[in-house]
């Protein structure tokens, strides 16, 4: 009786804890996948020390090589060292975001070869979600500490005029920038279904586009615009909301209000992503299309 | 057809197939293309509960055909229906209702033990805590798994993995489970294991099973009913008696001699395949309708001293071979 008393006062919480219970079952498989791989990266303690050194080391080069070249330029297409530091930085701590969660599914050929993406058509959830989520690459934890170190120090030593809209927007082009390139590892997902060996040429534009968005965008020849300013939109990731965000003139062809337009671009690169994934499936399925 | 279990609806056929057929577009010659026809007009229905062999040399067909049944395919011409649903546009109720075991490709993580994929899957199919126990415990126990469940996958022999991946197949509680090749490469005794299994699953749950296989024993100890495709045609669809009184399949008496002899010809209703070492191993085959393997031995015996002997079953490519002979091709 007691029970029956409380029962409507209890209903709103327990709508909210039916809606949090029905987003853990969803969730379930996934993060059954998810947690095994975690354990099965990080049991071998040596091996993975020495993978997350590995990855700090290339990130350092990575950003000696930007250090390197301003010791005998001033400024590059506009951008001095500081200004530049923050485009590295939110480049890098995106593209090392989006490499851990969704790096592997540009290894699709490998899948494909070995049979794995049948055993997922056994398996009642979406193939995509199943393959993002059947891995994923712990060790690149320490590259987006690199990153994001470069992005603190940029932001350190720039001339901010901080307000919550300048956190604000930070944030929003982080998470932009993170889809954006997560969704071109996806899109090169699904142009692997089509040429099985072409991990050379995704590659290329994929980390291609990981170097380009870390360099100031206004140095770009014309064909590079065309590929990494529209196509794919890289030039949006970091170079643009930089520009955007000091206040710096940018280039003519890519006027600076342009970097409020970062999650479109995200936006563009996931539509151009799902569509190549969902051919990509066709065309494997022997659908046509 | 919204149930959620796939046991309540084990009315409707397992498989219904219709007119299916599945053309590839294969590059022969720089850019010119030819297209192979792998399943041809193939029309079958397996109902409820059956537990049918699907037989053919390679390259007949069969994996296309399972994989169209899975949805992994989309026919050229024809329709599906697995477990009563449209296998590509309902792929993932599908899911729920079908185990498929791939020779060739597991569904097991190479670096886990079975126990952990096994927690994996579990999670994967939405079981809750209680079936995940109880479905565990039963496939652990009858499948005899408990001596190498904390066993890394990739460390496991293949009879043990083989079982591995049938657990993992049939962990949800499928009303139908396919197996590809099941027993290919595995020992006698994991044969026979695995058989024993499978008839019991059968038994206790009423599964549909559907095996494709090159061994006539697999299909002479499971199944009620042979289906045997060439060239992606049926040719065959029956009893194993029928098809074996229709082609007359044959066993085969190997003898090794105490000393290299003359080929061992006119030994009554057994018709000499070749010898090997100069004579000293012969093999014959022999019709198990006409004769018995004692009786071609004590002929075989009356002429030249026997070491030693085996009899092979009738291979599933010879059967086939001779369905081929039979109707003049």
């Amino acid at each position: 009786m007691a029970d029956l008393d409380q029962a409507p006062a209890r209903a709103g919480t327990h709508r909210s804890t039916t809606a949090l219970a029905a987003l853990a079952a969803w969730w379930r498989p996934y993060r059954a996948v998810l947690t095994s791989r975690v354990r099965a990266q990080t049991s071998y303690r040596g091996s993975f020390a020495l993978d997350l050194a590995s990855s700090v080391l290339i990130g350092l080069v990575e950003l000696a090589e930007i250090w390197v070249l301003y010791r005998s330029v001033d400024a590059l297409g506009g951008l001095d060292l500081a200004a530049v530091l923050l485009v590295f930085g939110i480049a890098d701590t995106a593209f090392s975001t989006a490499d851990l969660f969704v790096g592997h599914v540009d290894t699709l050929p490998r899948y494909l070869r070995a049979g794995t993406l049948d055993v997922f058509y056994l398996r009642p959830q979406p193939l995509l979600a199943q393959l993002v989520t059947s891995e994923i690459s712990l060790r690149r934890v320490t590259r987006i500490g690199v990153g994001l170190t470069a992005l603190a120090v940029g932001l350190a030593v720039n001339d901010i005029a901080w307000s919550p809209l300048v956190v604000a927007f930070l944030v929003v082009v982080l998470l932009a920038s993170t889809l954006t390139f997560a969704g071109l590892f996806v899109a090169a997902a699904g142009v692997q279904f089509f040429l099985v060996d072409a991990s050379e040429m995704t590659n290329a534009v994929v980390y291609g586009g990981r170097y380009a968005a870390t360099q100031p965008a206004s140095v770009w020849g014309k064909p590079l615009v065309a590929l990494f300013g529209f196509a794919v939109p890289i030039a949006f990731t970091a170079y643009l909301p930089v520009v955007a965000l000091l206040g710096l003139p940018g280039a003519e062809w890519l006027p600076s209000w342009l970097g409020w337009l970062a999650p479109l671009a995200a936006v563009w690169t996931w539509a151009v992503a799902l569509l190549a994934w969902r051919t990509g499936v066709r065309h494997y399925q022997g659908g046509g299309g | 057809m919204t149930t959620a279990s796939g046991r309540t609806t084990t009315s409707a056929p397992a498989i219904e197939v219709e007119g299916l057929t599945r053309r590839f577009r294969v590059r022969s010659k720089g850019f010119a293309r030819t297209e192979v026809t792998a399943v041809d007009d193939l029309t079958l229905t397996v109902g409820a509960g059956e537990s049918v062999g699907y037989i053919g040399a390679n390259g007949a067909g069969k994996s296309t055909t399972i994989k169209m049944l899975a949805g992994i395919l989309v026919p050229s011409a024809g329709t599906v229906r697995t477990c009563g649903l449209e296998p590509v546009r309902q792929r993932r109720e599908l899911a729920r209702r079908l185990g498929v075991v791939f020779g060739q490709r597991s569904q097991l993580w190479w670096d886990l033990p079975l126990a952990e994929s096994y927690r994996i899957l579990a999670a994967v199919h939405s079981l809750t805590p209680q079936r995940e126990r109880e479905r565990t415990a039963e496939l652990v126990e009858r499948l005899e798994l408990g001596g190498f469940l904390t066993t890394p996958v990739r460390q496991l022999s293949l009879g043990q993995r083989m079982r591995g991946e049938v657990a993992a197949a049939l962990l949800h509680s499928p009303a139908l489970l396919v197996l590809d090749e099941p027993t290919i490469g595995l020992d006698v005794l994991s044969k026979q294991r695995l058989r024993e299994f499978l008839l019991a699953e059968r038994a206790a749950h009423g599964t549909t099973l559907l095996l494709t296989t090159h061994d006539m024993g697999d299909v002479s100890r499971l199944c009620e009913r042979v289906l045997l495709v060439d060239r992606g045609r049926l040719a065959y669809d029956g009893s194993l008696a029928g098809l074996s009184r229709t082609v007359g399949a044959r066993r085969v008496l190997v003898v090794d001699l105490a000393v290299p002899a003359a080929d061992l010809h006119g030994v009554p209703h057994a018709e000499h395949l070749d010898s090997e070492g100069g004579g000293l191993r012969q093999r014959l085959a022999f019709d198990d309708a006409a004769t018995t393997a004692a009786a071609v031995l004590a002929a075989v015996s009356e002429r030249v001293e026997v070491r030693d002997l085996s009899v092979e079953e009738p291979d599933v490519e010879d059967v086939v071979r001779r369905v081929y002979l039979s109707r003049g091709r």
